[in-house]
């Protein structure tokens, strides 16, 4: 499969990409990692007449240790967020999931913030982000926008960035001391997960159990209220719509969602570090 | 647009459309034709091959990507006088193939698993090979064919 037609740019900073997405019109599209995007196209769900390749930036691309957070740069690779010894000291859930993205060849390509953006429901990082209470900076003509992770997914697919924005950076809390887990079912390797939960400090995040991965607030207040695991876990699916699909239909995947969040708690309260 | 890159320790220089992927760019520009395209859609690994050193999908990856960058594929394994690769001495003394599709692919992945976890356990095998697809051997003996490139087959 080919790629309709598109010309390709490579931008030379975080600003020139900007100047390409302002001057590139409605039918530009930004490419990082590519591990979406160039299925997409091949695909040819969608034809976009340009490309920027902002995977060369360097600037957009580290991982720095700030007072209480830990700031990403948004073209940071997944293989990257897996091998660094600051996250896996200050935030080990994100290590660990990023690990569980696609395959090593996918992970030697795609990047932190493509996964964001491209805004799958059934992803492991946007969920990660969510239990993390992330801050998402994105530039745009009109400067810096600083999203929290809550509001950044907004249906499948779509995100807060505007199509001539540019997410930067993803700045994550350091939480060294925390218990966390995550837990994703696929039924083969290399899949999506049909169901993911990812639990840190309190926050509960769901994988593909809607348009956009979701908090589990009612099982986030039943926690702050003392609940156990089992107990909290009974409302994790409440209010939920998950798609129906091959894999699941909407019973199995709440049924899914109690299990594997009562799984990811259990973790957390014994303490995984 | 013009790319250059260095194939195989070679370097060189083609005019190619800005749609090209990187494995049309090796098997018909390059005329490199032991990277196979398998399923098209990023899941098989049967395309895999080593971008500055690195394990990638090249079905996935553009032409234009890889330009100012290194590519390495199965036909430069093997030394001048036709010596194998460690890997590739180890897939043929373990049997670690049958039809040969996924072969090319499955010796680059082994290759950059290799070079990352030099001893690797027999699970680190089975998760670090999880994007290259067999549908002939069950992976048994790929698995024992990568261990003993590693010179731990005894774990096998």
């Amino acid at each position: 499969m080919i790629p309709a037609p598109f010309s390709y740019v490579r931008a030379t900073s975080a600003d020139h990409a900007l100047q390409l997405l302002a001057s590139s019109g409605d039918d530009a599209k930004l490419l990082a990692g590519g591990q979406s995007l160039l299925p997409i196209l091949k695909l040819r769900l969608a034809r976009p007449e340009v490309l920027i390749d902002i995977s060369r930036l360097t600037e957009l691309s580290y991982i720095r240790v700030e007072g209480d957070e830990v700031a990403i740069g948004a073209a940071t690779r997944h293989c990257d967020l897996v091998d660094s010894a600051e996250l896996q000291r200050d935030v080990p859930l994100l290590p660990h999931v990023a690990a569980l993205v696609g395959d090593r060849q996918i992970r030697h390509r795609g990047t932190f913030g493509g996964s964001l953006v491209h805004g799958d429901p059934a992803a492991d990082l946007p969920a990660a982000v969510q239990a993390l209470g992330a801050t998402l900076v994105v530039q745009g003509p009109g400067g810096e926008r600083r999203i929290q992770a809550n509001e950044f997914f907004q249906s499948y697919f779509q995100t807060a960035v505007g199509e001539d924005e540019l997410l930067t950076e993803i700045r994550v809390p350091r939480l060294p001391d925390a218990g966390w887990a995550y837990e994703k079912f696929t039924r083969r390797a290399n899949d999506w997960a049909i169901v993911g939960v990812a639990a840190v400090d309190g926050r509960v995040a769901l994988v593909n159990m809607g348009e956009t991965p979701l908090r589990a607030t009612a099982t986030e207040q039943a926690l702050a209220g003392g609940a156990s695991p089992a107990e909290a876990a009974r409302s994790a699916a409440d209010g939920t719509a998950p798609v129906e699909d091959m894999h699941a239909d909407q019973d199995f995947r709440r049924h899914l969602a109690q299990v594997l969040t009562e799984r990811a708690l259990t973790t957390v309260a014994a303490g995984r570090r | 647009m013009q790319v250059t890159t260095t194939v195989n320790g070679a370097q060189r220089s083609d005019e190619v459309e800005d749609r090209l992927l990187l494995v049309h760019y090796l098997r018909e520009v390059c005329d490199l034709r032991a990277t196979n395209v398998g399923c098209d859609t990023t899941s098989c690994g049967a395309c895999t091959v080593l971008l500055d050193g690195e394990s990638v999908k090249s079905c996935t990856v553009l032409a234009v990507q890889a330009d100012g960058r290194e590519v390495s594929t199965v036909e430069g394994l093997a030394g001048a006088d036709g010596t194998m690769h460690p890997v590739q001495a180890a897939f043929r003394q373990e049997h670690g193939l049958q039809c040969g599709f996924c072969t090319p692919g499955m010796v680059m992945a082994s290759v950059s698993l290799l070079k990352d976890n030099p001893s690797p356990t027999e699970q680190q095998v089975r998760e670090g090979l999880e994007g290259n697809f067999c549908r002939c051997t069950g992976y048994h003996n790929i698995v024992k064919a990568v261990l003993a490139a590693a010179g731990s087959g005894a774990k096998a």
